[in-house]
């Protein structure tokens, strides 16, 4: 039913997307991450370029490319999907148009990240992204009550029986597989030899299931167990991390021995869109140093400018700079571009890990 | 002539937004899911055309047991929806004041007002385990120390009964309200008991109301996502969430078509299975004469 | 022996008293009823001999058993219900066989029970047929089947007739009649309607504001009236207000409404001289004299006035004649037998002798 539900406010999304953009006034269609357009942006955007109407979709990766993929590319004018998102979905389904990057301000950029993403997302000499904020995935802990965090598979240590929590999905089979001595994006040229790494996280992880508390679904979600002190420790954003910090200092974002998993969420525009100078506007302005302040600030999460820490709110800086030292900067695991045939694999052993009962 | 015009074109009128949704709304989308579950992706944008998707569903233990788990539990939720709604039914159809009934029969529907998703957070917030229900224990001094209520099937089975309940208790309560007081007076005054009274009288004269109610709750309930999943955290199993997993995370339609296939065919087959066990059928239910 | 005696029956419902001190014994095999118009606590008391209700003071006993304890599935006392409650999930063979088979008899037994209680009601062999495919009166009969089939000590019927059309009625109030002769077992009868408990019934009580006014055979509560309420429910009257000018013997001298005069025979109590009486006259008492004829009028009370209309109804003719103070006077009349031939606005002279007609004084 509810399936049902989507196709049908997909194909009725088309519907009103055809008819109003036959009027005058031009609309820029975000399909984007919840905090990744705050209000007072919006505003000063429209202020700027008065003939343009911003409407904002929120989503998640996996519904991003489902939306997207529903109408082939339609129906959305700038979508903000993760860098490792884009090169096998844009193979698959050519949901995506290549970028002009003439039009953008990529010398705002980090080169190292700009370079990443680029390499990442080249398809026939093309290019599909450019890097907008970043972020990792590790673990959090209150350190006054589990301070010997370390490790992914720390979350598993029987002393914390029934205190941690993790989400189920892929990125807890991929830090489980480095905390165990493999490199799984090395084994994404050698499917079998990957599924060989899967199944041996599925059985670390369904042993471990009577270790957690439950599964976090989302960021507040995790953030009410931690606040209330029914979770002590758990897999996390770094962003999750840093807001309850400054709502408890004990808790700390910890990056894994083995490296935090760095993602970074780009700006691709899909292959029907029907604004793309609005969408080259949307991104060359909110790459402006003042509107990153702004962003970093509703997202949390640092953005692929330079010199971006100095551009983060002064608590969230604290408490990067508690989180990170340069080492660990230079540890960062950045997820590899997803090979199809993968997201079938993780998912398959997901669900046997869901299923598990010990 | 100009007589059967008009009521030709008043039947195509009164016909036109039926046949809409039932062609729009239910049939194209029903007949599109099943085209998509019935191809099979062999590479990047090819696809043929076969049962691969089903295969796939039989061969994978996970996943049939899960449909099944679903089913069973469903089948839980009903059976204990109909023992819950049914005495509240009879209550609020036959025994409340006439004032009153009006009353209770909206706050009966209160919980409607509001959305599965911020339901499932109240029992949440009753149950966690630094929820209200253990802190009360706690303070009255029944338990020691805190204790987690969530993520259990008992707590999916309630959460559920909860959301459904009022979906048999409406269409019992309107079969009730029909009954002629004098026809229990007639059973007992024929010389039947408080039990013969309710098993020859009442629930046959109900039955139209159960079946529907059953039906309603059932399908309700296989087909419901946010309880079972909310509730049931880490242990729940619940088949619209492997269809949900095929659609979104793995970007996989043509498995996740053939399970919504399957899902609505095997809720189906349960319910004929239900009326036929039974000796109802559903024309009876929805016309009696 | 009595079938059902009722013993100084008390029934309150808060303040109200419904049922306030009726007694009542129905002999074995007769068909009694209770008349009264609607509220006046006749249903509440058969609700109590059902056992539906609990008297508050007073006996009620089954063959002389009292049954006040007992719950209403253990007395044998059946009921026709006002809308008959057949069960419509049930064929009518299940209808009947439901009281059986709540005693457990045996399957053999009751089908055979089932199939002999339908040829007594003479319809035979439609046990599979569906409540909806009756007609009214056929659903009638199965109702009262239903409860013939256990062989009760009393059947109560509650207004069963009062939702069938004229025709139908008049025809179940005679087949009605013949099923009580052919059980012969106890029926008590309720209804608000005099003409279907004076057909029917071998004793009629009629009932009023919780009390029994009268207990009597339907010709003696007709001829003979005890109170003012019986004369006025039971049977058509023409009903005067007025005042006793003089009572003596069994007779008291009348004034109706600007000075009518007349003799009525005094029902109930003297009426005090000068207090107030009402005075009932039935139209089939009174005859139209013609305004010429010499009759003697001597022993007679007269009225002068002038035709209004006739209400042509076969046996049942009447004429209403107006007199000259307004007064309305119904008459039964029939032209079509002989009796004087009168047109609307001729003058008449209304007469009847002073024997007939009753006068009760105020409470009488």
């Amino acid at each position: 039913m509810k399936l049902l539900g989507s196709k049908l406010l997909a194909t009725a999304a088309v519907c009103i997307a055809v008819s109003t953009s036959a009027s005058s006034a031009e609309t820029l269609r975000l399909l984007t991450w919840g905090s990744y357009a705050p209000d007072e942006i919006i505003k000063l955007f429209e202020e700027k370029y008065p003939d343009i109407q911003v409407e904002v979709t929120f989503s998640n990766n996996e519904e991003m490319v489902a939306k997207l993929r529903a109408t082939g590319g339609a129906g959305f004018d700038l979508a903000q999907p993760s860098h490792d998102r884009i090169f096998a979905v844009q193979q698959e389904y050519g949901i995506y148009k290549p970028l002009d990057l003439s039009k953008i301000d990529t010398s705002m950029m980090e080169p190292k990240l700009l370079e990443g993403v680029k390499a990442n997302t080249t398809i026939d000499g093309q290019v599909y992204a450019v890097p907008h904020q970043w972020g990792t995935s590790g673990l959090m802990a209150d350190v006054s009550k589990a301070p010997d965090l370390k490790s992914w598979s720390d979350l598993c240590d029987p002393q914390y029986k029934g205190r941690t929590s993790m989400r189920l999905k892929r990125t807890i089979l991929l830090g489980t597989a480095f905390a165990m001595g493999e490199d799984p994006f090395a084994a994404y040229s050698d499917l079998g030899k990957y599924q060989t790494i899967l199944d041996k996280v599925a059985d670390k992880l369904i042993a471990c299931k009577d270790n957690l508390k439950t599964y976090w679904t989302g960021g507040d979600d995790l953030s009410n167990l931690m606040l209330s002190g029914e979770v002590v420790a758990s897999e996390t954003w770094d962003s999750t991390a840093y807001k309850l910090f400054a709502q408890n200092p004990n808790i700390h974002f910890i990056p894994p021995t083995t490296g935090a998993l760095a993602w970074i969420d780009t700006f691709a525009i899909p292959a029907k869109g029907k604004a793309d100078d609005a969408a080259y506007k949307w991104i060359n302005f909110v790459l402006q140093p003042e509107m990153v302040k702004l962003m970093s600030a509703s997202t949390g999460s640092l953005a692929a400018v330079k010199g971006a820490k100095d551009l983060l709110p002064d608590a969230q800086r604290a408490a990067v700079n508690a989180a990170f030292t340069d080492k660990d900067i230079d540890n960062l695991k950045f997820f590899a571009n997803i090979p199809p045939g993968v997201e079938d694999m993780e998912g398959k052993t997901l669900e046997r890990i869901k299923a598990a009962t010990n | 002539m100009l007589r059967s015009d008009t009521g030709k074109l008043s039947l195509i009128l009164l016909m036109t937004p039926f046949l809409l949704w039932i062609v729009l709304l239910i049939l194209l989308p029903q007949l599109g899911i099943t085209f998509v579950s019935l191809r099979e992706k062999i590479g990047p944008r090819q696809y043929e055309f076969g049962f691969g998707n089903y295969i796939a569903f039989i061969q994978e233990p996970i996943y049939w047991n899960t449909l099944l788990r679903t089913a069973w539990m469903s089948i839980l939720v009903t059976v204990m929806s109909l023992f819950v709604g049914f005495p509240i039914a009879f209550y609020i159809a036959k025994i409340a004041k006439r004032r009153s009934r009006v009353g209770l029969f909206l706050l009966c529907l209160i919980p409607l007002w509001v959305s599965d998703l911020v339901r499932a957070f109240g029992w949440i917030v009753l149950l966690r385990e630094t929820g209200l229900i253990s802190g009360a224990l706690q303070y009255v001094g029944l338990i020691n120390g805190p204790v987690e209520m969530l993520y259990n099937d008992v707590t999916v089975v309630i959460g559920l009964v909860y959301t459904v309940v009022l979906f048999m208790i409406v269409p019992l309560v309107s079969t009730l309200d029909g009954m002629d007081n004098a026809m229990l007076e007639a059973g007992y005054n024929l010389g039947g008991n408080r039990l013969t009274v309710f098993r020859r009288i009442i629930v046959p004269y109900a039955m139209p109301g159960i079946v529907s109610g059953c039906i309603i709750v059932f399908m309700l309930t296989a087909g419901s996502y946010l309880t079972p999943i909310l509730l049931g955290g880490k242990n729940s199993m619940w088949f619209t969430e492997m269809i949900y997993d095929q659609f979104i995370t793995r970007y996989n339609w043509e498995a996740g078509a053939a399970f919504g296939v399957l899902l609505l065919g095997f809720t189906s087959l349960v319910i004929w299975l239900g009326l036929k066990l039974t000796g109802q059928n559903l024309a009876s239910t929805v016309a009696r004469d | 022996m009595f079938d059902l005696e009722c013993e100084n029956i008390i029934k309150r419902f808060g303040a109200f008293t419904a049922v306030d001190g009726v007694s009542l014994e129905i002999p074995s095999g007769s068909f009694f009823s209770i008349l009264g118009p609607s509220g006046c606590g006749k249903t509440t008391l058969m609700r109590m001999i059902a056992g539906f209700e609990t008297p508050n003071r007073g006996d009620i006993r089954l063959k002389g058993k009292s049954v006040v304890n007992t719950p209403p599935n253990k007395r044998n006392v059946k009921m026709v219900f006002q809308h008959l409650a057949l069960f419509p999930m049930m064929n009518v063979g299940e209808n009947i066989a439901y009281g059986l088979r709540c005693r457990g008899e045996n399957k053999t037994e009751i089908t055979a029970k089932v199939a002999a209680m339908l040829d007594r009601i003479s319809m035979p062999g439609v046990q599979e047929k569906q409540i909806s495919q009756l007609s009214g009166g056929q659903k009638q009969r199965i109702a009262i089947a239903r409860c013939m089939v256990l062989n009760p000590d009393v059947l109560l019927l509650d207004e069963p007739l009062g939702a069938l059309d004229l025709k139908l009625r008049e025809h179940m109030k005679i087949e009605l009649k013949q099923l009580q002769g052919r059980f012969d077992t106890t029926f008590l009868y309720i209804t608000h309607d005099q003409s279907e408990a004076l057909v029917m019934s071998d004793n009629v009580a009629v009932m009023n504001a919780g009390r029994f006014e009268q207990i009597g055979a339907p010709e003696t509560l007709y001829h003979a009236p005890k109170t003012a309420f019986v004369a006025g429910f039971v049977g058509d009257s023409n009903r005067w207000n007025g005042i006793a000018m003089m009572a003596d013997g069994d007779h008291a001298r009348v004034v109706v409404a600007d000075g009518l005069e007349m003799v009525v025979p005094i029902g109930g109590a003297r009426p005090e001289v000068g207090g107030q009486v009402e005075v009932f006259v039935r139209p089939e008492a009174m005859q139209i004299l013609a305004q010429d004829a010499d009759i003697s009028t001597a022993g007679m009370n007269t009225i002068e006035g002038t035709v209004d209309s006739l209400l042509f109804n076969g046996a049942a003719s009447r004429v209403l004649v107006r007199t000259a103070t307004g007064l309305l006077i119904e008459i039964v009349h029939r032209m079509d037998a002989g009796q004087v031939r009168v047109k609307p606005g001729d003058a008449v002279k209304v007469g009847w002798t002073h024997g007939a007609g009753l006068c009760f004084g105020e409470g009488g």
